[in-house]
């Protein structure tokens, strides 16, 4: 690993961070944006004098000193400079997520107070303008893309270039204001308002200093050896935390560049054309670029095909071994090269993983089997587990400690402990100042010693690697005293490409059951494969065969689970295949596809006895919409199947008596 | 220092100024086609003004495909004549319409299907290329220097219709609503004057529908592009139209804005249909 050297400490705000890169490597590349078709790279030295002539013009705009600056639009290196910009005149930067509707922006415009709004382009700009009777504060608004713009007279619009040519001449005029007016930044000023995407209640405004900030990307980037010839590429939103760590906060410490795609839909183009070294990506988009590989697979000629299986499975034995450094013997090392050679290279180019150094993955669970394809390419993916309250950094996997289902360690500077109620809690330099205008709110999440409640479940495992369950409120107990986490365990049933959906029941019961539906679609192909006829879903769902499979599946879970003292609980000893999909028109499910555990509940309540009378069947009679709106009533008479369990470990025994 | 946004109204913004609509740039005066005995277009006269967008319509048959075709040079008409820039056009052959500025799509996407959406875009600027094709084999000096300053159009094209994504891939792998709009980037290629459109929205879902009226109106206001669109979709025609000329039968009903249009007897009988 190369020597990190970090800038010196007392750089403690980001437009300091600028000047001193912009002093020590003029001609490296800062940040890079495709347009018209062609990578435009814009150096150090460069980025510091667009944002010296934007902070300027900022000023003569009217921007004062703590007034609060709306960010809109796709990561675009202006955007990202009008954050400098904004911080160096000590005014603080919200960004906002680009594809919120009107009605949305206006809840956090008007929160935050803010004054003024730098945006992408028109589609921007017509949304702020449609908001603007609600929102009296915004005073002035400028865009980046004239395009569409000629008809706007508004006198308060106004265009990116306009706002520099004025602060240009402003500089000119007062050589001496721009150093000045950054050397008033301290770190404990605010550096950074960003949203909470609200999913749970109106979005809260967390403020991150410019300490949070600056040390905590300082940490990852010490942890990672991160270089300012590391290469990133700046795609999910500016308003999410991980962006301003990842593709602002780290490569203003570490001084590497990071790259804005083209557009949103050419991201995958752009990564491939980029390679960069370090990459972010949550589990849907690792997923994704895996459903693609294997399908493009599946048109391939049986030659490169069979020749695709063979490394791969080569890789599966040894890959994720070789990364990590455990002893492989010479003969598959030599396969492995080979495999390197003919599959893994070739393939690592066309996913643009090619010259990747460093990859992590959070948010959600990962599957298995997606993070163990990526690992076993030699492609470094780790988890990590973060929130915007921490600056994101809370664990991270170190490297060669990676484990499908850890979130890792605690990251530099970082303490956790688990309260009485299984909650994560954290304290460290990343921890946010405190949530914009919402003092109750703070203190409820933020204890006077610098704690903060995560609302996540989670325990240490025996070595030392954080595993998180569930969300706290989610989790409950088994009569015997055991933890019961239900989404733990049905994520760990879902990674079965067989089992679509999951509902687990134990919570003041004497032992787990779970609900099972079946993907139709994987089931159905084995199906085919294996000459089973059936004629209907239910029919698929209530065949034996098909009930041993999934028995096998959940018998696997309940060993994985048992192996975690604290989870052994969890394992299911009874379940059925339900005879119907659960269903987003019933009410079963939300929109976003996500179960609604007490709806299911009362509606099954016959089934959910069922299972824990110790009958052998139970009949089911359901009302059903169809997709043209009718109704109709399914009947079955599902079977109740028994699974084995591993006996519970002596600790948790011990504790139920 | 500035006036805000509280001291101003957004009804500004609705009020703003419109587009300048210009002299007239083609005229067609008492055309006459005929195909054997079969009349297709009878004594149709109308006219093109710069800057306008004007569309034509008119049931199954009413002969609009054709009225593009005598435009654009590709049927030469009977009786009557075509002003164009002034100037009486003589009996012509497309290529020498398109070197006089006129481009069109086509109701069936025309487009090179095995070839990029790069090189079917390059193709619409090979009338403006210079070298012949010796000069581009060797491709150096002025040659090269060319060649990048047409890729450079053809780049500000794409970034302005939003096909980023598909620079690369083969025509014929897109689906239909993105050929159409790759389409209209090789005639705006051509930086014409006067832009033929054969129902470019012909087959299209509701949002692909909006994203092309949206392009259209782009390209007529930013660049000043003079449009003559074929259309079957009534609301499209009446909202992004200036003017609307209807044939029925190949004679021409009606001429004039959508307003004037839809209130006219004729047309509601023929075309709109009677209301209930």
């Amino acid at each position: 690993m190369t020597e990190v050297r970090l800038p010196p400490a007392e750089l403690d705000t980001f437009p300091k961070l600028l000047e001193f890169h912009a002093a020590q490597r003029p001609g490296r590349p800062a940040i890079r944006e495709k347009d018209f078709g062609i990578w435009q790279t814009h150096t150090w030295g460069q980025v510091a004098e667009e944002v010296r002539n934007l902070a300027a013009g900022l000023l003569s705009l009217g921007v004062k000193r703590g007034d609060k600056v709306a960010i809109v639009g796709d990561n675009r290196p202006r955007l990202y400079w009008t954050m400098t910009a904004a911080q160096a005149i000590g005014a603080v930067p919200v960004p906002l997520y680009q594809d919120s509707v009107a009605k949305e922006m206006a809840y956090v415009v008007e929160h935050a107070e803010a004054r003024f709004a730098v945006v992408e382009d028109q589609e921007q700009v017509d949304k702020l303008l449609e908001i603007h009777e609600g929102c009296p504060g915004l005073t002035q608004i400028v865009y980046d893309e004239a395009r569409g713009m000629r008809h706007y007279t508004q006198p308060f619009l106004h265009h990116f270039d306009a706002v520099q040519a004025e602060g240009r001449d402003y500089n000119r005029i007062h050589p001496d204001f721009y150093a000045e007016e950054i050397a008033r930044g301290k770190g404990a000023d605010p550096a950074i308002i960003l949203y909470t995407s609200g999913t749970t209640g109106t979005p809260k405004g967390v403020i991150l200093s410019f300490d949070n900030v600056v040390k905590t990307a300082a940490n990852g980037v010490k942890l990672e050896g991160l270089t300012d010839a590391d290469e990133s590429l700046a795609y999910l939103p500016m308003a999410w935390v991980g962006d301003h760590i990842f593709s602002y906060g780290q490569s203003y410490v570490a001084g590497f560049c990071v790259a804005c795609p083209e557009s949103s839909e050419t991201v995958m183009h752009d990564m491939r054309e980029l390679g960069p070294t370090y990459f972010f990506a949550p589990p849907r988009i690792f997923e994704n670029i895996l459903t693609t590989v294997m399908i493009r697979m599946e048109d391939a000629s049986w030659v490169k095909r069979g020749i695709f299986r063979y490394f791969m499975e080569i890789a599966r034995r040894s890959g994720t071994k070789i990364l990590d450094g455990k002893p492989v013997g010479p003969g598959e090392r030599l396969l492995y090269a080979l495999g390197q050679i003919l599959i893994y290279g070739p393939l690592k180019n066309t996913l643009g993983f090619t010259r990747i150094r460093l990859a992590y993955t959070a948010g959600e669970a990962i599957g298995p089997d997606i993070f163990d394809f990526y690992r076993s390419l030699g492609i470094n993916l780790k988890q990590l587990y973060g929130s915007t309250e921490a600056s994101v950094f809370i664990t991270i996997q170190p490297d060669g400690e990676i484990e499908a289902d850890t979130v890792g360690k605690p990251a530099l500077g970082v303490e956790i402990k688990i309260a009485d109620n299984g909650e994560v809690m954290f304290r460290g330099p990343g921890v946010f100042v405190e949530y914009f205008k919402n003092p109750e709110a703070t203190t409820e999440t933020k204890t006077a010693d610098g704690w903060v409640h995560t609302g996540d479940a989670g325990f240490f495992a025996d070595n030392g690697h954080l595993k998180i369950i569930d969300r706290a409120k989610d989790v409950g107990r088994v009569n015997d005293g055991g933890l019961f986490a239900p989404k733990y365990v049905e994520n760990k049933l879902k990674f079965f490409p067989d089992i679509k959906e999951a509902v687990a029941y134990g919570h003041e019961r004497d032992f787990c059951t779970a609900f099972i539906n079946i993907d139709l679609v994987a089931v159905g192909s084995w199906a085919e494969r294996n000459n089973v006829a059936y004629g209907s879903y239910q029919e698929l769902a209530a065949n034996p065969q098909v009930i041993e499979i999934v028995r096998g599946h959940i018998e696997k879970v309940n060993r994985d689970l048992a192996a975690d003292p604290q989870l052994a609980s969890c394992q299911i000893r009874r379940f059925l295949i339900l005879h119907k999909e659960l269903d987003a028109d019933d009410g079963e499910l939300t929109r976003t596809r996500k179960v609604r555990r007490r709806f299911v509940a009362e509606r099954y309540e016959s089934l959910i006895e069922a299972l824990y009378t110790g009958a052998e069947t139970a009949y089911i009679e359901t009302e059903v919409t169809f997709e043209d709106g009718r109704k109709g009533t399914i009947k079955a008479d599902l079977q109740v199947v028994d699974v084995g369990v591993e006996p519970l470990p002596a600790a948790t025994m011990k504790k139920a008596s | 220092m500035v006036e805000t946004l509280a001291s101003e109204g957004v009804a500004e913004h609705q009020s703003a100024p419109r587009k300048k609509i210009g002299e007239t740039l083609l005229r067609a005066d008492n055309i006459t086609l005929a195909f054997g005995g079969v009349k297709a277009l009878t004594d149709i006269s109308f006219e093109v003004r710069e800057h306008e967008i004007l569309a034509i319509i008119g049931p199954n048959g009413a002969g609009k495909t054709s009225m593009l075709n005598v435009i654009n040079g590709f049927y030469h008409p009977q009786q009557g004549r075509i002003m164009y820039l002034g100037a009486e056009r003589r009996a012509m052959r497309p290529h020498l319409a398109a070197r006089q500025g006129i481009a069109r799509t086509f109701q069936n996407v025309a487009l090179f299907k095995g070839m990029s959406t790069l090189d079917n875009i390059m193709t619409g600027r090979v009338l403006k290329m210079k070298s012949n094709i010796f000069q581009q084999a060797i491709f150096w000096g002025a040659n090269q220097r060319e060649e990048i300053a047409h890729r450079e159009v053809v780049e500000k094209i794409i970034d302005f219709l939003e096909i980023e994504a598909i620079r690369k891939t083969p025509v014929g792998r897109l689906p239909y609503g993105l050929q159409k709009r790759v389409e209209l980037a090789r005639a705006l290629a051509m930086e014409p004057k006067l832009l033929l459109l054969d129902e470019p929205m012909a087959g299209m879902n509701v949002e692909e529908k909006e994203d092309m009226c949206r392009f259209i109106l782009d390209v007529n206001d930013e660049f000043g592009t003079t449009i003559a669109l074929i259309e079957h979709d009534m609301g499209v025609v009446m909202d992004i139209s200036d003017r609307v000329v209807v044939l029925d039968y190949g004679r021409k009903l009606a001429d004039g804005t959508p307003d004037e249009v839809r209130a006219n007897q004729d047309v509601i009988d023929a075309y709109l249909g009677v209301s209930h």
